[in-house]
């Protein structure tokens, strides 16, 4: 399957942009996650490429796991996807690059944790909401998302209402609680330019990608060390 | 060198006011941290210790241009010295306030947070981890002693992974400061020393302080205190 049905890739000016395109729920199955692990990979090779921006088409942003998948094989297809999205998690955390979540739609469980692993996020005011749906559909959330939420969402009182109760925060709440940084009025296209305009100053600062990279893992210690086996950079295990 | 030409120490009351001379960027490198130390452990007998400078800046970090012209282990001596000083603030049997006159930068904005109080200069200074903008990695011991004295998860993506340059209100906004004083240098360093003296008054033990602060930042602590001054010193078996 063409990666272009599952994510485009774009460059504006010196921010690549990815988006999940199409008014699906943009679900993370191994294919999906593949293709966007591709396309992550490709602003390392993309030639004066100095910021990336993760970004989606309708409704949604993405919804989480793609549980009905899933349901085709629970215990093996579950793993493969959670150890598939932990890579992608690694992969964000060592890239070169600063990076920029734009939260265009609804953004739940690990579609939310995806968001929450960017340096920065921006998300759409008007609609869509931050909701950590496991407690509501019995799904344990793994030492690695814990750890992201425990890094990500310092304060106490939000991670227990996000993570404890599912409470479904709007983008407002998410920026007066200091999980998200900014919410942008409008539609999806308002959404996606504000976070590009973020990346382009962050891009203009010239930094080394190496350096953005090592100073990200050293303020981030905990969650690298859960991840970074399964990065695209990790030692491959021995053929036996 | 004399430690005068580096820091001067006085009292004030029951304050130990320690003072970074000269209009220079008071860059830490081993004859400084060494200065500072030894002005840290002098303090014995006070009730609050405040450390200041003069000049532009509180302390503009490690002195790299120093670290390039020595070898590899002496670089490192400078780091050692450093976690050193952290374990001989965090170990002392009395409260600590830093007066941030100037700019705090790098190894001086964690020298600084280092401090159970801060109160920072309002209209001139500011604190900035420099490092991305100069390209310096920031290594395991640095990284985790910046993160125990900025535990917030947004502040610390804003000074690390930005570079941002924070003025005294935006860092009092964010609680990585206490207070900002208007006014120059000797305003600001007034104010650190009625706090301390404050402090002082309360009287209380200083060993229960120390203790208290090293279970308040325990891994702070644990990351430092073998470089203390009272560290038991490890000698090698001679075979």
């Amino acid at each position: 399957m063409a990666t272009g049905d599952l994510c485009t890739v774009e460059r504006r000016g010196r921010v690549h942009l990815i988006t999940l395109p199409g008014a699906g729920e943009h679900r993370l199955n191994p294919a999906l996650i593949s293709a966007i692990r591709s396309a992550v990979a490709a602003a390392c090779a993309s030639p004066g490429a100095g910021a990336l921006v993760m970004a989606a088409e309708g409704k949604f942003f993405c919804n989480g796991y793609d549980l009905a998948w899933a349901r085709g094989d629970p215990s093996g297809r579950i793993a493969a996807v959670r150890a598939a999205r932990r890579g992608l998690v690694a992969d964000l955390l060592a890239l070169p690059m600063p990076t920029v979540a734009a939260v265009t739609g609804h953004a739940a469980a690990a579609g939310c944790g995806l968001a929450l692993a960017h340096d920065t996020v921006v998300m759409r005011a008007s609609r869509g909401f931050l909701y950590m749906g496991e407690v509501d559909a019995g799904i344990k959330i793994i030492d690695y998302f814990g750890e992201l939420l425990r890094q990500k969402v310092p304060d106490a009182a939000t991670r227990r209402d996000l993570v404890m109760k599912g409470e479904k925060m709007t983008a407002a709440e998410a920026v007066r609680r200091g999980i998200v940084d900014l919410a942008v009025d409008g539609g999806v296209d308002d959404v996606v330019a504000a976070a590009v305009t973020i990346a382009e100053g962050l891009a203009a600062r010239g930094w080394d990608g190496e350096i953005v990279a090592e100073i990200r893992k050293a303020a981030w210690p905990e969650l690298w060390s859960k991840v970074k086996d399964y990065g695209c950079d990790a030692p491959s295990r021995p053929r036996l | 060198m004399a430690t005068g030409d580096l820091c001067t120490v006085e009292r004030r009351g029951r304050v130990h006011l320690i003072t970074l001379t000269g209009a220079g960027e008071h860059r830490l490198n081993p004859a400084l941290l060494s200065a500072i130390r030894s002005a840290v452990a002098a303090s014995a007998g006070a009730g609050a210790l405040v450390l200041a400078a003069e000049g532009k800046y509180f302390s503009n970090g490690f002195d790299q241009a120093w670290a390039r012209t020595v070898p590899l282990h002496l670089q490192a001596a400078m780091g050692d010295a450093f976690c050193g000083l952290v374990a001989d603030l965090l170990a002392l049997p009395m409260p600590t306030v830093a007066a941030v006159t100037g700019h705090a930068v790098a190894a001086g904005c964690v020298l600084a947070l280092a401090h159970d109080t801060v109160v920072m200069r309002g209209s001139r200074g500011f604190l900035y981890m420099s490092e991305v903008d100069a390209g310096i990695r920031i290594i395991d011991f640095f990284a985790d002693v910046f993160r125990e004295v900025v535990p917030d998860a947004v502040n610390r993506r804003d000074l690390l992974l930005r570079g941002d340059r924070m003025a005294a209100a935006e860092a009092v906004r964010r609680g990585l400061v206490d207070a900002t004083v208007d006014g120059g240098v000797e305003d600001v360093v007034n104010a650190a020393v009625a706090e301390a003296e404050k402090l002082a008054a309360r009287g209380w033990n200083g060993e229960v302080v120390a203790e208290i602060r090293k279970a308040a930042w325990p891994n702070l602590w644990s990351k430092v205190k073998d470089y203390g001054a009272d560290a038991p010193v490890v000698t090698r078996p001679r075979l």
